[in-house]
């Protein structure tokens, strides 16, 4: 059943009651109501802050409470000049900027590699197993992000777990650096987003026609031709979906890089939180927050097209 | 169906590892006797977990972050369910598209980008709302959790069979008798779900917290996270097992449930199936 069928189904049943009376005789339908209360919350608490960041960015600093200003010389003005002058003009923050992008861009792609083959393991799984296999995914989501970021530090450190492991087997003499270092936060981010990636992927596999493949068999098909030809082409939505799950989070991410990275990798999310927290330069802070977005537009609106055809294909 | 080439289980068991051997490193050195976080010093049972219930400053962000998490929760659930029913029920309306991005663009908004501008608004709203505090970290909780509840409640609401509340209208149920009678009960275990994921991930921010909290609100991710960037500390071991086993546990026992309730499914199925046939 479709999402429209439902709805059509759902407007036939009769409305009636003394408070929709009520609210009809105000001009209010219940309908109306029942869209305002959500949407009214959102728009407050999740647009109109985007909003202020694109205000704050156009502002000035100044030592007061709050630290920025549009009152220059005593008149009103736009300052977009500055705060985002600094972007293009100083390389500590288009450096981060760039990096940020390549460091998301790279672990989408390692993620898809680790995660393509294990969603379609498990889309090929028994149906017991493969309910077995999913929670066992989900499970780390449930526990903290944190925890399972700070469980690195002890696998990573010069005498970590694996230095100690790689040494006992004597595969190295000196332990390998690797804390503080960009490999640390390509694990991290790789290691905690792993799981939105193959999730999707699952979703989409698993629905996947099996006679298809049977039927490029039947041809004279050989089995990796099969898979490059049909089942990665159809599972093309759920690659997408994946890619953006990891991607956009991604980009921003703060926690990762300030406790497994170095002070050489340097992200823009990391940059932010020092410009407004340590510096307390709102209007530098704004502008780096407008810039990561308008990096995310495209990606965003992909996501959201795939959300909407998800909604008109579930039944 | 084709079975699985060796390759392919291989590289599935190398995943889990992946993805457990941190969380299974930190449950065993919780239980080890030494300060070194990566040392063995002998087993311990109870070493840092005393510490850990010793530690005045986690025991007081743990209490807040469960206070906090709870809050939003129940409100982020009461607005997901009506998201989600707006979603699925009404296909047109002015602003939907609108909408579904508001309700979807949390689930991936990088979090310093979201927290920045809460703390703007919460800033320029200051002499309504006051300082920040307890009241606006609630506020930004419930705004990003509410998305993944409308998410889950969404997915309920497209399967959910219509005929049971077409059945109570016919009968003269009016809408919202039949809405709190007959849908919500059924859609109850996915209300429940999304309450616990909900709580989940209030009780895990950081990032959103630290930008929208007060002098007097620090939560449980803040106070680890600030032991975490001085270095390894057995406490948060000892921490992380506990969540661990609480989050284990409560997936156990969720699946339990869902296999005992599956099969009751299928009994009455089968006596309704006898039923009819009786009849006839």
């Amino acid at each position: 059943m479709a999402s429209s069928d439902i709805a059509t189904r759902a407007s036939r049943l009769p409305a009636s009651g003394w408070l929709e009376t009520l609210l009809v005789s105000l001009g209010i339908r219940g309908r109306t109501l029942v869209i305002a209360i959500p949407f009214l919350w959102l728009l407050l608490f999740f647009f109109v802050p985007f909003l202020i960041v694109l205000w704050v960015s156009t502002s000035f600093v100044v030592i007061a409470q709050p630290p920025y200003t549009h009152i220059q010389d005593g008149t009103f003005t736009l300052n977009l000049g500055e705060s985002f002058g600094r972007l293009f003009h100083d390389s500590l923050y288009y450096k981060a900027y760039l990096n940020s992008l390549v460091v998301a861009l790279v672990s989408t792609i390692v993620c898809l590699v680790i995660g393509y083959p294990m969603a379609y393991g498990m889309a090929r799984c028994s149906h017991s197993t493969r309910n077995i296999l999913l929670m066992l995914i989900i499970l780390p989501f449930w526990t903290s992000f944190l925890i399972r970021v700070y469980a690195w530090i002890g696998l990573l450190k010069n005498n970590g777990l694996i230095n100690e492991f790689l040494i006992w087997l004597n595969v190295i003499d000196t332990p390998i650096n690797m804390m503080n270092t960009n490999f640390a936060v390509y694990v991290g981010i790789v290691y905690s987003y792993l799981p939105f990636m193959i999730l999707p992927l699952y979703a989409n596999l698993e629905k996947m026609d099996i006679s298809l493949l049977e039927a490029a068999t039947d041809l004279g098909c050989k089995p990796i031709k099969a898979f490059f030809l049909i089942t990665v082409p159809l599972s093309f939505p759920g690659i997408v979906a994946g890619s953006m799950l990891v991607f956009i989070p991604a980009v921003g991410e703060y926690v990762i890089p300030e406790l497994l990275g170095g002070p050489s990798s340097l992200m823009i999310g990391r940059v932010l939180v020092n410009e407004f927290f340590s510096n307390r330069d709102w209007p530098t802070a704004s502008a780096v927050a407008v810039a990561i977005l308008l990096a995310l537009v495209v990606p965003l609106m992909i996501y959201q097209k795939y959300q909407d055809k998800e909604l008109e294909k579930e039944s | 169906m084709n079975r699985l080439s060796w390759v392919v289980i291989v590289w599935m068991i190398a995943v889990f590892a992946f993805l457990y051997a941190p969380i299974v490193s930190v449950v065993v050195y919780s239980f080890n006797d030494s300060k070194l976080v990566t040392v063995w010093g002998g087993f311990t049972l109870d070493r840092w977990y005393i510490a850990l219930w010793n530690d005045r400053q986690i025991i007081d962000a743990a209490k807040l972050s469960l206070l906090i998490a709870a809050i939003s929760s129940t409100l982020a659930t009461i607005l997901g369910i009506i998201a989600g029913y707006v979603l699925v029920r009404f296909p047109k309306f002015l602003g939907r598209t609108a909408f579904s991005g508001m309700v979807n663009a949390p689930l991936v908004m990088p979090e310093v980008i979201t927290g920045l501008s809460m703390l703007l608004l919460f800033i320029m709203l200051q002499p309504v709302i006051g300082g920040r505090g307890l009241m606006t970290v609630v506020i930004a909780h419930v705004t990003f959790t509410l998305s993944y509840i409308a998410v889950v409640m969404r997915s309920r609401f497209l399967t959910l069979d219509l005929s049971l509340e077409e059945a109570a209208q016919d009968l003269g149920a009016k809408p919202l008798k039949v809405f709190f009678v007959i849908t919500l009960p059924i859609v109850l275990p996915a209300i429940v779900s999304g309450w616990l994921l909900g709580f989940t991930i209030s009780l895990d921010d950081l990032v959103i917290t630290a930008f929208t909290n007060g002098p007097g609100t620090t939560t449980l991710p803040q106070v680890v996270f600030s032991k975490v960037r001085l270095g390894l500390d057995p406490k948060i071991n000892a921490l992380a097992t506990i969540i661990i086993g609480i989050v284990s546990i409560g997936v156990v026992f969720a699946i339990i449930h869902m296999r005992s309730a599956e099969r009751r499914r299928q009994m009455d199925e089968q006596m309704a199936i006898r039923a009819i046939a009786a009849q006839t």
